[in-house]
């Protein structure tokens, strides 16, 4: 019982046909409205004409649904020809019946209009295309191109409303198409008829610079993104940048990853940056930030992870051959195709647009590590609060996506408070600051974490010297007057060391000194010793004889005795 | 049956002595705008150019390809082949004063 409730509340439920372009069924959760006509519109050039036929051929090629594409404006050849640029073949697909293209011309000139009529010449061709290849899709791109054509505009009405009934009725998911018009968003006001989806394409010109936005004004009885989202007509049709999830429920990794500079990977709690998190290296120009990029590139690349570098100052020639400097070659990454290159101008498009650039390398590309060089170059298209915005977004993608990010950013030494950075530091999980210390009528590097979330790490301000292995911190020299940079770290450790040889030597000497003092004692002693010797051989010497002496008399007296004996 | 299938420009003049017209109206089956249509132009085409015509019936309906060819839209629709330029008139021809206005029989 409660499973057939729940299954007739989802057949109530509105179905809905998946358009096929990037981004947009995210956005409607699902797609268009199924089986009702949905109205674009838009100013000339805003992209609804490639909007609908994006539509139609995804359909065909896609969902397996075939569509009939009624065209006002332009004849089928010129169509083809004008699609081929997104890589849409269209006579393909006319030939295999996915699509068919009729193309609807009045000639003010040539008609003359005598009393009562009705539209079924466009009905009985329309059913006709429909019904002869079984068609699930149709697009009238632009049925207000009848207005200028018709002067009975009251029958026009009418036989319009009849249409889009009649087209509800054949069950067929339709686009119309209208031009924007003066404060209403049609100039004919179709958006009377088509009352279950509009949806408002926009192109905008700020600072010289276009962005396309797109637009669902109405969507009944379906939640849909509110918002206006940017999107981008390029080689592959239409992307449309969904804001990311809003919630802040992304997954979080404990995985670490090295930042190629082992003694930065020491001063991060000994592993380098958490996966997934986003890094921030700020400084001023020439504090070696693209460098601290580079490494960090070189080591992803080195792990057989993809990389994907934007730049928005140096082509990549011009970095590949700057990093070779420092022996970091990254042209062999680049080959080996791990890591990517993609150099834009800020000012090519507006910041909408470079976000959608970059969602889309990103889901093309899949790497596991992105850099950003330098962000601040965006703000020349955008004020720092657009800024601000696009990177949440771009962070908040990441993150979903478990893409370790790395921005740089340059800071002006004398306006701090204006910069971007600034804001942007709040958002990322380490931010690292690299800085120039003026002192002892030199500039030296030294950078220290600002912060870095979730891991134990240094407070220690560390010098780094960009040598011909590339970039290496230093340990902290303490001399008796605190951190040593530069030729004062040098000369504090020239002076030990020569303190160390002068003791050194010192210490030999002394030793010598001993050493022979110690040889002409032995030999003082050896010679008394050899004294000693004779000294106690003479007295030994005299000693037997006496002995001998004393025996010889004894033995001499006995024997006297003896012959005295014998005679007495 | 395509626009414009006399061309030369020597055969028109030729041909206006006589002024032949070449219609062909097509309507959608028995519906009363057809049927109005139907009677009203063989009235005019008698009344004004007798004998002087041909006309074709055609049926949408029946032809669908052949709505696509003649970008057939609103009906009922009289196209005029002949005499050039081609024209298109939509509707009954309730109208007689545009309908001979569109053929152009005030020329005559």
């Amino acid at each position: 019982m409660k499973a057939s409730s729940k299954k007739t509340f989802e057949n109530k439920r509105m179905l809905k046909t998946p358009t096929g372009i990037s981004g947009l069924d995210e956005i409607t959760e699902g797609g268009l409205p199924k089986g009702r006509p949905t109205l674009i519109c838009g100013d000339a050039g805003s992209g609804k004409t490639l909007f609908s036929i994006e539509f139609i051929v995804k359909g065909a090629t896609v969902f397996g649904e075939p569509g009939v594409f009624v065209a006002f404006e332009e004849k089928s050849e010129e169509l083809a020809v004008n699609v081929a640029s997104l890589g849409f073949d269209l006579n393909k697909l006319i030939a295999e019946k996915n699509i068919k293209i009729d193309h609807i011309q009045i000639d003010r000139s040539e008609i003359e209009e005598t009393g009562e009529y009705d539209l079924d010449g466009l009905f009985i061709r329309l059913g006709y295309a429909i019904d002869s290849i079984g068609a699930k899709r149709v697009v009238l791109d632009t049925i207000e191109n009848l207005f200028s054509g018709l002067t009975n505009h009251g029958i026009l009405r009418a036989e319009l409303r009849r249409l889009f009934s009649w087209l509800k009725d054949k069950g067929v998911t339709a686009i119309i198409t209208g031009e924007k018009g003066d404060g209403k968003l049609t100039r004919h006001g179709l958006e009377e008829y088509v009352s279950d989806c509009v949806i408002l394409l926009d192109h905008r010109i700020e600072n010289q610079i276009s962005t396309r936005r797109l637009r669902i004004i109405k969507y009944r009885g379906s939640v849909h993104g509110t918002n206006e989202y940017p999107f981008l007509i390029d080689k592959d049709g239409i992307s449309v940048l969904p804001i990311t999830s809003l919630h802040l429920a992304n997954e979080v990794s404990n995985e670490r990853v090295s930042s190629g500079i082992p003694l930065l990977d020491e001063m991060l709690g000994g592993k380098g940056f958490f996966k997934g998190s986003s890094i921030l290296v700020s400084g001023s120009a020439g504090s070696g930030k693209t460098s601290i990029a580079a490494h960090f590139a070189d080591t992803s690349c080195n792990r057989k992870e993809r990389c994907l570098f934007f730049a928005f100052e140096e082509s990549p020639a011009q970095i590949i051959r700057n990093m070779k400097s420092i022996n970091l070659d990254l042209e062999k990454h680049v080959k080996s195709g791990f890591l990517k290159f993609y150099a834009s101008r800020p000012t090519m498009y507006g910041l909408e647009m470079h976000l959608v650039v970059f969602y889309k390398l990103i889901k093309e590309f899949k790497p596991k590590a992105v850099i950003l060089d330098p962000i601040t170059n965006l703000v020349t298209v955008g004020d720092s609060r657009e800024v601000k915005s696009i990177l949440i977004r771009l962070i908040d993608f990441l993150q979903k996506e478990q893409i370790t990010v790395m921005f740089t950013a340059l800071t002006f030494p004398h306006f701090i408070q204006t910069n971007p950075d600034e804001d942007v530091a709040s958002l990322v999980d380490t931010w690292l600051s690299v800085q120039d210390i003026e002192y002892n009528g030199e500039r030296n590097r030294a950078m220290y974490i600002m912060k870095s979330r979730g891991m134990k790490n240094s407070n220690q301000v560390r010098e780094f010297l960009i040598t011909d292995n590339g970039v290496e911190i230093v340990e902290v020299t303490l001399g008796p007057t605190g951190v040593l940079v530069g030729s004062a770290r040098e000369a504090y450790n020239l002076e030990k060391s020569t303190g160390e040889a002068l003791r050194k030597n010192a210490i030999s000497m002394k030793n010598k000194q001993i050493e022979s003092r110690k040889t002409i004692l032995d030999a003082k002693v050896a010679k008394l010793k050899s004294e000693f010797e004779l000294v106690k051989d003479e007295l030994d010497r005299i000693y037997i004889e006496e002995q001998l002496r004393n025996e010889v008399a004894e033995k001499n007296r006995k024997e006297l005795m003896k012959m005295r004996g014998k005679k007495s | 049956m395509t626009e414009g299938y006399l061309t030369n420009s020597e055969d028109w003049v030729n041909l206006d002595e006589s002024l032949h017209y070449s219609l062909k109206l097509f309507i959608t089956g028995a519906s009363p705008n057809s049927a109005r249509a139907i009677a009203n132009l063989k009235d005019i085409c008698e009344k004004y150019f007798a004998k002087k015509y041909d006309l074709e019936i055609i049926d949408v309906y029946q032809q669908p390809l052949l709505a696509k060819r003649e970008q057939v839209v609103a009906l009922p629709m009289l196209i005029r082949y002949f005499p050039l330029p081609v024209k298109r008139l939509f509707g009954d021809m309730s109208n007689e004063k545009s309908v001979l206005n569109a053929l152009g029989v005030n020329s005559i």
